[in-house]
């Protein structure tokens, strides 16, 4: 059965602020939480936290390294250590720290990684980060989610903050629309299938789940009907639900602000290869270019990211595999 | 057996001598590993780990420990003789090292071996770690101390000046990080790959309490922990110069020894010089 969501929704919020507020209420909860940021504490969302808590706040400047180890010597002393930077940066610059400080000694430090993807905008390809899921689901140890908007961010923070072992989240700067509710299902290795259909699959992540949802309404109404699954949890990844909607569709695509090597479509394909089912799996996102200068929603339009270049994506592999 | 805390400098040079053989035993049996580092810290390892700091090798997670952090983990074989002369695992298990199914990884592992205290072999990031263990007891107001070991050849990872900052900033005085200066790296001298110099300078320039002394005297390496103990306001580095291979004549001053394994030969002659000094230490030479 379909998860409920909310259609047409006024609210706006960015997903960073999600990340903000839980840190908040982790923050109040566990005196053993603390917070770093490298020069980013506003818009990166630990500001907050950092009025309360100023104890258990470290401003590192700006240096992604140091972010990333100081916060791994932070955890060896039984803190909760939340780092907190533009993507671009951290995980960015830092891979190195975040693999052996980190992921190798296995502790519980959760990386946020703000601004990510093309909605980044204006500030152009430098800081549209588009290979951070690619590094960060090759490590060990690691966790990976990419929510959709600003609720399941908040449950997000607090589910990589319950699995007390490495955790990155990703968030965007842009106002995205709240379609989810405070009762909306998130866990490692869940899904969210927020419409059933047969004809085509959409397994979507981050901002662009409701372009997906979009775009699914407008092909139904030209006779396709399409499933379309939030994969917000990429590790791990929920191996059941990629093979139940291949068999119920044999049409995946996979839709993500990502680039289409290593991303979430990567860890869908890497589950759908060993399926044995006559299905097809396009992977959507940039294919391997870097972005640009723009508006998010210009440059969404531009790279076929949003609802029209969506739609378009899958009823091309529909008419393709389906005739 | 369990060690006991000492000043006494002819057990601490007793204890390092020991830790020279372990190293030797260690990397013949490896084939492979950083002897030249290693033995040039043993008299620095016997300081920190039987005279300086508080740590108690029977209960390795006891919270009020000193942390001991190792930033250039390819030096590990004197870490691992440390922890196994203070009784933290059997010394049987030192001459693993390096081979399948052992603790003693290549590099340190934390959480495979008790006393670990970080993950460590790309350089730099140890340094960090340090300082954000240092960083928790001051904001708690605990007593303990931060002690860490960099390589001179490090200093050129930008990281460590991250580190070095952020250090001063949050004025941590109970960070107290040796530097092993002995002028090698893997592709010779630091002063031909990328000179250092004026090293104390730097740090001081980054307002650190700087101490130089000879790395091999142990008198005043105790001497140096002792003053770098009373600071109140900066980090401080002490730069220990050392000369690498210490201890073992034919290895002593030599690139060459860097990252190579002495052969069985080798080995016996490097006991037979450590088995003399040790008669001199005992004698009271």
């Amino acid at each position: 059965m379909a998860v409920e969501f909310i259609e047409n929704p006024e609210a706006k919020k960015s997903t960073r602020d999600g990340f903000g507020r839980a840190l908040e209420e982790i923050g109040e909860k566990d005196g053993n939480a603390w917070a770093l940021t490298a020069d980013v504490s506003e818009s990166s969302r630990t500001h907050w936290f950092a009025e309360k808590f100023p104890a258990r706040f470290v401003q590192v400047g700006v240096a992604e390294q140091n972010l990333a180890s100081v916060a791994a010597g932070i955890a060896t002393c039984g803190k909760r250590p939340f780092i907190s930077a533009f993507g671009a940066f951290s995980p960015g610059r830092n891979f190195d720290q975040i693999r052996v400080s980190i992921c190798y000694s296995n502790l519980p430090v959760v990386i946020h990684a703000s601004h990510t993807g093309l909605t980044v905008g204006p500030d152009g390809a430098s800081h549209q980060i588009l290979e951070d899921v690619a590094l960060m689901r090759s490590l060990p140890n690691m966790n990976v989610l990419v929510p959709s908007d600003f609720e399941q961010v908040k449950k997000a923070t607090h589910a990589l903050y319950e699995a007390k072992a490495p955790g990155y989240l990703r968030t965007s700067r842009e106002k995205v629309p709240v379609f989810t509710t405070p009762e909306t299902p998130l866990s490692l290795g869940g899904s969210n299938t927020f419409l059933e259909g047969g004809d085509a699959a959409i397994l979507a992540c981050g901002p662009l789940v409701p372009y997906a949802l979009e775009a699914a309404r407008e092909l139904k109404s030209e006779g396709i009907s399409c499933s379309v699954v939030d994969m917000y949890s990429i590790k791990p990844i929920d191996r059941a639900k990629i093979e139940e909607m291949a068999k119920k569709t044999g049409v995946l695509v996979t839709v993500e602000e990502h680039q289409v090597h290593g991303g979430m479509g990567s860890a869908v394909a890497e589950v759908f290869c060993s399926l044995k089912i006559d299905a097809t799996l396009r992977i959507h996102g940039m294919y391997d270019r870097f972005g640009e200068s723009g508006g998010a929603k210009e440059l969404l339009k531009k790279y076929k990211l949003d609802a029209a270049g969506i739609k378009e994506v899958v009823s091309e592999e529909v008419k393709k595999n389906k005739g | 057996m369990a060690f006991e805390k000492t000043t006494d400098i002819k057990e601490l040079r007793l204890a390092a001598n020991s830790i020279r053989r372990d190293i030797v035993e260690m990397i013949t049996a490896a084939g492979s590993g950083h002897p030249a580092g290693s033995l040039g810290l043993a008299d620095v390892f016997s300081a920190l780990f039987f005279g300086v700091m508080e740590h108690d090798p029977q209960n390795p997670g006891w919270e009020g420990r000193d942390r001991f952090v190792l930033s250039n983990g390819h030096v590990c074989p004197v870490l691992y003789s440390a922890l196994a002369e203070t009784g933290y695992f059997p010394k049987e298990e030192l001459i693993t090292l390096r081979k399948m199914g052992s603790r003693l990884q290549g590099h340190p592992h934390k959480g495979a071996l008790p006393g670990i205290e970080n993950s460590s072999g790309p350089l730099g990031q140890g340094l960090p770690i340090a300082v954000g263990m240092a960083l928790v007891a001051k904001r708690e107001g605990r007593p303990q101390r931060a002690y860490c070991v960099v390589s001179d050849g490090e200093q050129q990872e930008g990281q460590i000046w991250e580190a070095a900052m952020l250090a001063a900033k949050y004025k941590l005085s109970n960070l107290i990080v040796t530097m092993d200066r002995n002028y090698i790296q893997i592709d010779g001298s630091t002063m031909e790959v990328n000179p250092l110099d004026p090293i104390s300078d730097k740090y001081r320039a980054f307002n650190w309490n700087v101490i130089e002394v000879d790395g091999h005297d142990m008198e005043a390496l105790l001497l140096a922990y002792s003053k770098a103990q009373k600071e109140q306001e900066k980090p401080t580095m002490i730069i220990a110069r050392t000369v690498p291979g210490k201890g073992v004549p034919f290895m002593e001053g030599l690139v060459g020894w860097h990252g190579k394994a002495p052969k069985e030969d080798d080995a016996q002659k490097a006991y037979a010089a450590l088995e003399d000094e040790r008669k001199k230490i005992t004698e009271g030479a």
